[in-house]
Order: structure tokens, then sequence, then C-alpha cells
């Protein structure tokens, strides 16, 4: 089993990605993708040596769903800043998030999480992979931002990968 | 004027439209008007996102309308949403790159990391065991 | 009234490049121009899907995924060049 489907998540995604592009539903369709989602990782796998692990797969419904309403307030938030707050008024400056995460997986959604939600735009990674650096657009109060970001977004990804 | 399905229909798309339209403009007029680099990622990667947001979902709802169920937009968004991100990045490492690695008091204008090490994008990772992130936990082998 | 708000997301993105287009000619540093570079794609791809609408063909959908993965891979490539001076290492 192992040999044949060395990463099932991305054997999943190959066959939901080839349906899409077809944007049909048929049996030959779903069976090319399916021998593609399987010929794919086969030939690939040197190149992912680790699988991702998930704890709690069900949590990634809650989690996207956050997000996207985020993504949403933060347009408006943004949009907002942009058109009515003159440049000198604007307080931005960077922020240094702690990772209290280890898993390489959870702390790559963190920083695409963190850049599509309100005012924050991820930049760095600490050379040891510890600490993320956060740039703020319009924040007065710094720690307010970080607690925030790590208790709406990190607490759940822990939850979910390990 | 009657209202019927087809009508609402074509005024769900034609606002998903202007909203799309409208903050797509608004992200540009941020990357256009705001004053220095890491404050123009701001505009873009977000406004922009609901702005191509806004029109594939318009494309979406026409053509469901018209030819059936059709899903293959939610690719491109999708695309999107999981590239926007890495490219903001990449972006703000590149600036940072140029923008504070050749100026001696430059690394002073970042917040400190908080541990041993600096940045990514200005020091090497360290080669000892266990502090390297790939090394954390114990390698997890596909066929074990 | 499709036609209207076409009109009107024509003008909005149209608008959008014309301001992208300003800040790839300013500048002033070189990831600013990568920046406008990256938007101007993401702009292109909403006119594409909405050209899509206007002729009312879904062929516009190939183009605009085509479109959005060269323009993520040129802006990675340009990243990468910026900051190792080289692109495949």
């Amino acid at each position: 089993m192992k040999r044949v489907l060395p990463h099932p998540l991305l054997t999943l995604t190959l066959t939901v990605v080839w349906v899409m592009l077809l944007n049909d539903l048929s049996l030959g369709g779903l069976l090319l993708g399916l021998i593609l989602g399987i010929l794919i990782p086969l030939g690939t796998r040197s190149f992912w040596p680790q699988r991702p692990r998930l704890r709690r797969p069900l949590k990634i419904v809650e989690y996207v769903l956050v997000v996207l309403w985020d993504i949403v307030v933060a347009n408006v938030v943004v949009a907002r800043i942009v058109l009515f707050k003159p440049n000198r008024k604007l307080e931005s400056h960077f922020v240094t998030i702690p990772l209290d995460t280890r898993s390489p997986e959870a702390i790559t959604v963190l920083a695409g999480t963190i850049t599509m939600t309100p005012g924050t735009v991820s930049a760095d990674l600490s050379a040891d992979g510890r600490a993320l650096l956060v740039h703020c657009l319009h924040e007065s109060d710094p720690e307010r931002a970080r607690d925030g970001i790590k208790q709406r977004y990190e607490a759940r990804l822990m939850e979910i990968f390990e | 004027m009657d209202i019927t399905p087809e009508l609402l229909l074509e005024l769900l798309v034609a606002a998903l439209i202007v909203i799309g339209g409208l903050f797509g403009v608004v992200g540009s007029y941020g990357l256009a008007k705001l004053p220095d680099l890491m404050t123009r990622l701001h505009g873009p990667t977000k406004a922009t996102t609901l702005g191509v947001g806004g029109a594939l979902l318009a494309s979406m709802v026409y053509f469901w309308a018209r030819d059936g169920f059709t899903f293959h937009e939610l690719l491109v968004t999708l695309f999107l949403f999981l590239t926007a991100p890495i490219t903001a990045t990449m972006v703000a490492k590149a600036y940072l790159h140029r923008a504070y690695l050749d100026d001696e008091n430059g690394q002073q204008a970042l917040p400190p990391t908080g541990r041993r090490y600096g940045w990514a994008s200005f020091d090497a990772a360290p080669e000892s065991e266990g502090s390297n992130p790939d090394s954390v936990e114990a390698p997890r082998r596909a066929d074990s | 009234m499709i036609g209207y708000a076409l009109a009107f997301g024509f003008a909005c993105f149209g608008l959008a490049l014309g301001l992208n287009l300003w800040r790839l000619a300013k500048g002033p540093t070189i990831a600013d121009r990568i920046l406008a570079l990256d938007t101007m794609v993401i702009n292109g791809i909403a006119i594409l899907m909405l050209l899509g609408i206007h002729f009312g063909t879904a062929t516009y959908f190939e183009a605009s995924l085509l479109f959005a993965m060269v323009g993520f891979i040129s802006t990675v490539a340009f990243t990468k060049f910026v900051l190792r001076g080289d692109i495949i290492e």
C-alpha cells in the first residue's frame, strides 16, 4: 500500500484537479485523473521524503471558513486604509512572532494566512525556523496583533497538524 | 418589470463584476499611492485577490446559468489564493535583501528574532542537529 | 445590465493596469517593479475573465489559467534572481 501510494493526499488532490480541469464529471476523466494521481507521486517520491501528518483533518474545514471570512474583512479594511488614510498617519512596523509550532507544513500555512488576512504581510523566517517577521500596515498596538495571530490561527493550526 | 430568476441572476453577475472592479482598482491605487515597498505589498496581495475573485465568481455564475454546472473557474481562484502569499513573501525578501544587506546599520532596523540566529535572508541556517526546522522532529519516512 | 457592469469592470481594471504601469516606470527599487509586474498579471487575468463573459465563450478560461501560471513562475524567477543571482542553483 505504502509503495503504490506514497502520498494518498497528493493522489487525491491531483485527481480532483484533473476533474476540475476537464470541467466534466465523467468516469473516463475520473479514471485518467486517478492514473495520473498514482503515477506522478510515484515518479516524484524522492523529492518528498516526508509525508505531512494531519492529526485532525476535519478541523481544516473550520480553518478554511475562518480564513475566507477574514480575507473578505481584510479586503474592506485595507481598502479603507488605502482610500482614506493619508500616508503620514500610517503607523506601519515590523513585528516578530515567536512560533510554538514545529511542523513545517503548519509554519507554511501560517505564513500564507498572515499574508492574506487584515493588515499583515509575512516577510521572513528566522534562520532556525522559530520566529516569523511580519509587517503591519496600520497597527497602533503590535502586541495585540501578535497575540491575535497566535490565538486565531496558530492555535488552530497546531490542532490540525500536531 | 417582473422579478424573474433570470433578472436576479443578472443582478448577481453585475454586482459581482462591479465589486470585483472596485476592489481591483483600489488594490492598484494602493500600489501607486502608499509610501514604501513593505506597505505597497498590502494593496495588491489583498484587494486584488477579491478583485479577481469577483470577476471569477461572476464568470462562474454566468456560465452556470447559461450552460449548466461549471466549476473550473474555482481552479484559477484556488491557484491565485495559493500563489499570492508566496509571491508576496518572495518580493518582501528581495526587497529586504537589497535594502538591508549592504547597509551596516540596516539590519538593526528590523526587530530581533528573539533567537540566537538572525533572519533567514541574512543568516545561514544553523548546521547543528536539532535546531534546523527540517530536523526538529525525527525524519518521517514516507515508507515507514 | 450585464453589458453596463462589464463596461464598468473593464474601465476599473484598465485604470488599475495604468496605475501599475506608472509604478513599473517609477520604481524606485527593483522589488517595486517586480510587484508592479505581478499585479499587472493579476489584473490581466481579471480582464480575461470579463472578456470571456463578454464574448460568451469559456475559451478564455484556459488562457487565464496559463497566464496565472506563467505570471507566478516569472515573479518567483525575478525574485530568485535578485536574491541569489541565479534562478536554478
